[in-house]
């Protein structure tokens, strides 16, 4: 499964709105939608580790780096690179 | 202890000592404790040099090294013995040790842990406030920025440990959002003041405390300004969780050694109060639960021993549940000690009241019914379900 859609699988398999025509982009910031919850910025970091072997590491803990699609797999991009 | 998946000796050993320490040292005065007030700190001494203190931390720290299941089985020893007592394992070495060890910087870690696992500096969690309990995003004590140091101003209240601890992770609001700190108790500027009258927990130094302009150095500061609440708040009471599931099952199977050992000793109209049937359905009640709360909490540690991300879920799931079973069972024991249930000479009367604080602390049950509600109208919809 390619990066991208791995991470939107595991998004969608977390969201907290239960309304079926409820969507968002691979830019949308899914915290301020209110599609996740702060548990969820959580069991990501558990997931990225996981599941890509990568170490999230305390100065990575902005939300900026987790709030959307593409921002999650950029993060995990460059830390792969890194 | 053969129905644990993963076994291990070394660990297993470490258990069982404690089991012993608890039956011996904490168990016959949880009364006492509770009477005087004050977990007296020859016992703390005691459980740090036998390592208790860090029991989950790294040995490099100086901590035991135990793994999440068999941290939980230890956990459970102390629940059951003394609530006041367990819960200096899950402030000091879950909340506070456990989230320094995931997200403190090699620094802090070096500085604090090996403190921690030797009992030099106790650490306390201060989140919560006079007017701020479980919407702990809202926290009203502040940090400033002044040149490179942090002022911090506020009140927390309900802090467990505090009153004794010699350094707080202390949640604030600021600039940038919830950010935490690590405020040592020789700053100038913090007081701490116990609060008596409590239902339960008596114990535990739960207290105030007071900051006014407290001055802290930016080594202080838990990852980054704004992570507070998303990281580490989030962390420590995953964390708390774990520890407070383990330690309702140790309070529930406590209630359930004592309803039984009281019905096979105690007689009413001739017979001991074992051979009512109204009696055995309380009896198999407790039992099934408690064996039900185990396996959650079994469960639970085994996938955060995988780092698996459904472990936060199923802490929960552990910690709404045990912590309501340790209520529901306490009552039960207490309903059959009757009138000796209602006193204190009876350890019934004390589980009760500890129960009740179990179904408030890391977020009350109301919380986690919201938080595995949401997690089951995720994964348990049928789209293609017809109505």
């Amino acid at each position: 499964m390619e990066l991208k859609e791995k991470i939107r699988k595991f998004i969608e398999a977390n969201l907290v709105v239960f309304e079926d025509e409820a969507e968002f982009t691979d830019s949308d910031n899914i915290f301020e939608m209110g599609f996740v919850n702060s548990l969820f910025a959580m069991k990501l970091v558990s997931f990225i580790e996981q599941e890509f072997g990568i170490e999230v590491d305390n100065e990575d803990l902005e939300i900026s780096n987790f709030n959307s699609v593409d921002r999650i797999v950029g993060y995990i991009e460059n830390k792969k690179a890194a | 202890m053969t129905n644990i998946p993963s076994y291990d000796a070394k660990q297993q050993e470490i258990v069982e000592a404690a089991k012993e320490f608890a039956a011996k040292e904490v168990r016959p005065y949880a009364g006492q404790f509770e009477e005087n007030e004050a977990i007296p700190r020859e016992l703390i001494d005691k459980m740090a040099q036998k390592g208790y203190l860090g029991a989950c931390l790294p040995e490099e720290y100086g901590g035991l090294g135990l793994d999440p299941v068999y941290y939980g089985l230890f956990t459970e020893e102390f629940g059951k013995g003394c609530a006041s007592t367990r819960a200096i394992l899950t402030v000091h070495t879950s909340l506070v040790g456990e989230t320094l060890l995931r997200w403190g910087t090699e620094e802090q870690k070096k500085k604090w842990l090996p403190k921690m696992c030797s009992g030099e500096k106790i650490g306390c969690f201060g989140l919560t406030e006079p007017d701020v309990g479980t919407d702990a995003k809202s926290v009203r004590t502040t940090y400033r920025k002044q040149g490179d140091k942090y002022i911090i101003n506020g009140t927390k209240k309900w802090i467990t440990l505090s009153d004794i601890a010699d350094f707080f992770l202390i949640v604030t609001n600021g600039e940038k959002g919830v950010s935490a700190f690590l405020v040592e108790r020789e700053m100038a500027g913090v007081k701490t003041t116990p609060i008596k009258g409590l239902l339960a927990g008596r114990a535990a130094h739960i207290a105030f405390i007071e900051l006014e302009n407290v001055e802290v150095p930016p080594e202080n500061l838990l990852t980054k300004e704004g992570s507070g609440f998303t990281y580490i708040v989030n962390t420590a009471l995953d964390y708390g969780r774990y520890s407070i599931a383990w330690g309702g099952l140790g309070l529930a199977q406590e209630a359930l050694e004592a309803m039984v050992s009281y019905s096979r000793k105690r007689k009413q109209f001739g017979k001991k109060l074992y051979n009512f049937q109204l009696v055995q359905g309380i009896i198999g009640d407790a039992v099934t639960k408690v064996h039900c709360g185990r396996a959650l909490c079994l469960r639970a540690g085994e996938l955060r021993k995988k780092l698996d991300a459904n472990a936060v879920m199923e802490s929960t799931i552990a910690k709404y549940y045990t912590s309501k079973i340790a209520m529901e069972i306490t009552t039960d024991a207490v309903q059959i000690h009757g009138g000796n249930g209602c006193y204190n000479k009876f350890p019934v009367e004390r589980l009760f009241r500890e129960a009740k604080i179990l179904e408030i602390i890391e977020g009350t049950s109301q919380v986690q019914q919201e938080i595995i509600a949401n997690y089951g109208l995720r994964q348990y919809y049928r789209p293609d379900y017809q109505v």
